[in-house]
């Protein structure tokens, strides 16, 4: 039966339907979508991990139990993972280990555009990539058994293009699942990795890598198209179709496994044709292979090395390379669309992290003033304390408050961080305070440690919890906070509050999201003190809230035109005729009212 | 039925605001294109959030799709639906493109903080029409309003692109009624019929379905 499925959903059909009984994740996109269809299905365990180290581990053990196993993350998330991912190369596994990593070329939704490629020759592990739904659905059964026949785990890796795209998938209406039954066979030399057992693995993974070499020759998803000799084009993943259309009459080498790559299949084709080129996104890890196995290949010559692969950019670098006599299509001169406002992304009307990231941004939080004075270059101490407090950041919606108008945040840069950051501030002994942000699930992603880390090193950081009791930006998933599990079923839920005290937390503080003055309060009492403290803003997530509050509404009278409610960033609040004019389709009313607390001249009232 | 033989293919651009609705107008149009025995492929590009932000869908029918996304100038059909975002993917038509756009303006709030001014309807339509001659404004939201429930807009909007596809009105219809909510159905329904009255009140609208491209003579 024909499917229009995503790259994600054609990745969880296709392990399921191979017998997978064990996937663990946490969210994170483009990956979010692997766990969150398998999460549908019957038969088959499932679980939101509190990171992307645990759910390796968890799924490892899974493996190590006989059954396959599928661990689905984003390309960051394998940085965190990556100490128990080079652990399983090594041990090898039991049942079959598929690890996804979903890679974000362009950076839609992340803070940077690692190629994970090359994570499966550092870990030496075999690398397939997919480059639409029908062969994402198809690979995972190979991976699968690729796993089990030569005792490694297997990096399945994908870019958003592949994870988010629709394409026709061919699916098995009356697929034959085969589950392992799960069974620990003991096995100290294989599992217990004290050195005198690690030595001898190695040895075992370099041959596996020459098994796999050889393995791959003959894969028979790795397509070879022979028409036009003049240019032979090697590829894989989103790019090859991206090349495809581009060079439209070329001779093609798909390549599916990409890591080992099959080196004789590709002296074959080079000797084939003319001049051979590659097309890949990001990093030259094809280009760069050929080149050690002395074959001439054009590449990062005229494919960009940074940024999202297109057709259009493909074109015209090949154009600029003289691959292409002129531009494919004969189009008028296309003039620029004259510039235009740009429509960032924001905080939601009635987002429960609005009133905290204003506080931060009101308390004088926001740089105004040189660190030093650029005459003298030192440090002018009188203005120290006006420029303020550092405010560490996470990753989760919060981070949006680094956007005018809140201006609110000073650093990001992985899920835990902040909260590490704003410790190394303190310790290096920089003069203004610091207060950390993390959101719930972050906090329980991986800022406990870094929170133990804090009482137990005698800091005095401030951890601002922004508690909306879900993994938002992903898209509302359940973590331990929540007690929600990712079947949408009840759970234990971790309270973080008492976890907070438990490590040793003295000051932990939890309070109402919309109470602007409490929150304000608050922080300045606790950036003053000499202990860590936590302080717990709570408040639901506006598209998980059913019912909405009445609307409010400006009372045109009363307003003066001072647009300080502006500066919440509120997308419901907008200028008509000189006044604020609050739009009752988005307005949340009464349950958030954090403009009303902000409006100076009394002109905000329930609708 | 149009030809399938030779290379045809149709390019779809819908844009919009984040929270309008344009992914599920994207998901039905390429489900209901499968259902037809067309090769599709469909890319979303969405903001960091879940609202508010920049949200465009490529959908591409045809014999055999490549690429998931189109080039600039590619576009048969710009489906837009709010005015600046239709402005901004201008460029992406193709020289005799068709431009549909929901007369609505969301102004972003750096219009709000007054950092930067937003495009009269004028003004837009004379980015639109660099493009292309052949533009449609639609009061959709007006309309949709009118209807009862302004979160009919992406269907509406559908209706107006089906007049112009070459696929039976049936098919949209099936297709709606398994993905929209039963007690919405109805009037779902109704926004897309109107949809498609509108069409024809502007057009004496034909279907042009799978538009023979011209091959290059490289």
């Amino acid at each position: 039966m024909k499917r229009l499925l995503s790259g994600n959903e054609a990745i969880a059909l296709g392990a399921y339907h191979a017998g997978v009984s064990v996937a663990a994740a946490y969210p994170g996109t483009p990956s979010t979508e692997i766990l969150e269809s398998l999460a549908r299905m019957d038969g088959i365990y499932v679980e939101w991990s509190t990171n992307e180290k645990v759910s390796m581990e968890v799924a490892m053990g899974a493996s190590y139990g006989g059954v396959r196993a599928l661990v689905p993350m984003k390309h960051v998330g394998l940085n965190v993972a990556a100490d128990p991912f080079f652990a399983a190369s090594v041990t090898g596994i039991r049942g079959g280990l598929v690890v996804v990593s979903c890679d974000d070329p362009g950076m839609h939704s992340s803070q940077n555009e690692q190629d994970n490629r090359h994570y499966a020759r550092f870990a030496k592990v075999p690398m397939l990539e997919p480059s639409d739904s029908q062969e994402a659905y198809d690979l995972m059964k190979w991976s699968l058994e690729m796993s089990e026949e030569f005792d490694t785990p297997v990096l399945f890796r994908t870019t958003t293009r592949i994870s988010h795209c629709k394409t026709v998938v061919e699916v098995d209406e009356t697929p034959q699942i085969a589950k392992r039954s799960p069974r620990f066979i003991r096995d100290p030399g294989k599992f217990v990795m004290v050195p005198t057992n690690a030595r001898p693995r190695h040895p075992l993974m370099e041959a596996r890598i020459q098994k796999l070499s050889s393995y791959v020759e003959t894969f028979p998803l790795n397509e070879l198209i022979l028409r036009d000799r003049s240019i032979g084009v090697i590829s894989a993943g989103a790019a090859y179709q991206y090349a495809r259309e581009v060079f439209q009459n070329a001779s093609f080498l798909k390549l599916v496994t990409t890591y080992p790559l099959p080196r004789n299949l590709i002296r074959e084709f080079a000797s084939k044709v003319e001049r051979v080129v590659v097309v890949e996104e990001l990093d030259p890890f094809i280009e760069d292979s050929l080149k050690a196995m002395g074959i001439d290949a054009l590449g990062k010559e005229f494919v960009p090395i940074t940024g999202e692969l297109n057709p259009q950019v493909l074109e015209e670098g090949a154009a600029k390379a003289g691959l292409l006599q002129r531009a494919r299509k004969t189009k008028p001169e296309r003039s620029p669309v004259p510039q235009l406002p740009l429509r960032p992304p924001l905080l939601c009307p009635g987002c429960p992290h609005m009133a905290a990231s204003y506080a931060l941004r009101r308390l004088d939080f926001y740089h105004t003033h040189p660190q030093e004075d650029p005459a003298s270059g030192r440090e002018v101490l009188g203005e120290l304390k006006r420029q303020g407090v550092i405010a560490t950041s996470d990753i989760g919606c919060y981070t949006l408050a680094v956007y005018p108008p809140l201006l609110a945040l000073d650093t990001c840069a992985c899920m835990g961080a902040s909260i590490g950051q704003a410790h190394g501030l303190e310790k290096a002994g920089v003069a203004n305070k610091t207060v950390s942000v993390i959101g719930d699930s972050t906090f329980l992603h991986s800022g406990i440690t870094n929170l133990v880390n804090i009482v137990y090193n005698r800091g005095n950081s401030t951890v601002i919890v922004l508690d909306n009791s879900t993994t938002a930006m992903t898209g509302h998933q359940g973590h331990p906070g929540t007690g929600i599990t990712a079947r949408g079923e009840e759970g234990q839920r971790v309270v973080i509050e008492d976890l907070c005290r438990g490590v040793g937390v003295r000051d932990v503080s939890v309070i109402d999201a919309f109470n602007l003055p409490l929150i304000e309060a608050t922080i300045r009492r606790c950036v003053e003190m000499q202990e860590p403290s936590v302080i717990v803003i709570r408040g639901s997530c506006p598209l998980h809230v059913r019912g909405k509050g009445t609307a409010l509404a400006v009372d045109p009278e009363k307003c003066d035109s001072c647009f300080a409610c502006l500066r919440l960033g509120c997308p419901a609040i907008v200028i008509e005729g000189e006044k604020a004019r609050i739009d009752s389709f988005q307005c949340l009313g009464e349950r958030c009212s954090v403009c009303l607390q902000v409006c100076t001249r009394d002109a905000i009232k329930a609708g | 039925m149009p030809s399938r033989q030779g290379r045809v293919k149709t390019d779809v651009l819908m844009v919009g605001v984040g929270g309008q609705g344009v992914v599920l107008a994207s998901d039905a149009l390429a489900e209901i294109a499968m259902k037809n025995g067309y090769d599709v492929k469909k890319s979303d590009t969405l903001g960091m959030a879940q609202r508010g932000g920049s949200v465009s869908s490529h959908v591409r029918l045809g014999e055999h799709i490549f690429s998931p996304i189109m080039s600039k100038g590619d576009a048969d059909f710009l489906l837009a639906f709010e005015l600046l975002e239709g402005a901004r993917s201008a460029d992406y038509l193709r020289q005799g493109g068709v431009a549909i756009i929901n007369d609505q303006a969301i102004p972003p709030l750096s219009v709000v903080g007054d950092a930067s001014a937003y495009p009269s309807t004028s003004e837009v339509e004379r980015i639109i029409r660099r493009y292309t001659d052949e533009v449609y404004f639609l009061p959709g939201r007006e309309i949709a309003e009118e209807m009862g429930n302004a979160q009919v807009l992406n269907v509406l909007l559908l209706g107006f692109l089906s007049r112009f596809l070459a696929m039976d009105e049936q098919a949209y219809i099936g297709d709606l009624s398994q993905r929209v909510p039963a007690r919405f159905l109805e009037l779902n329904l109704r926004a897309f019929s109107r949809g498609r009255e509108e069409a024809e009140s502007r057009r004496l609208a034909k279907p042009i379905g799978m538009r023979e491209r011209r091959r290059s003579k490289r």
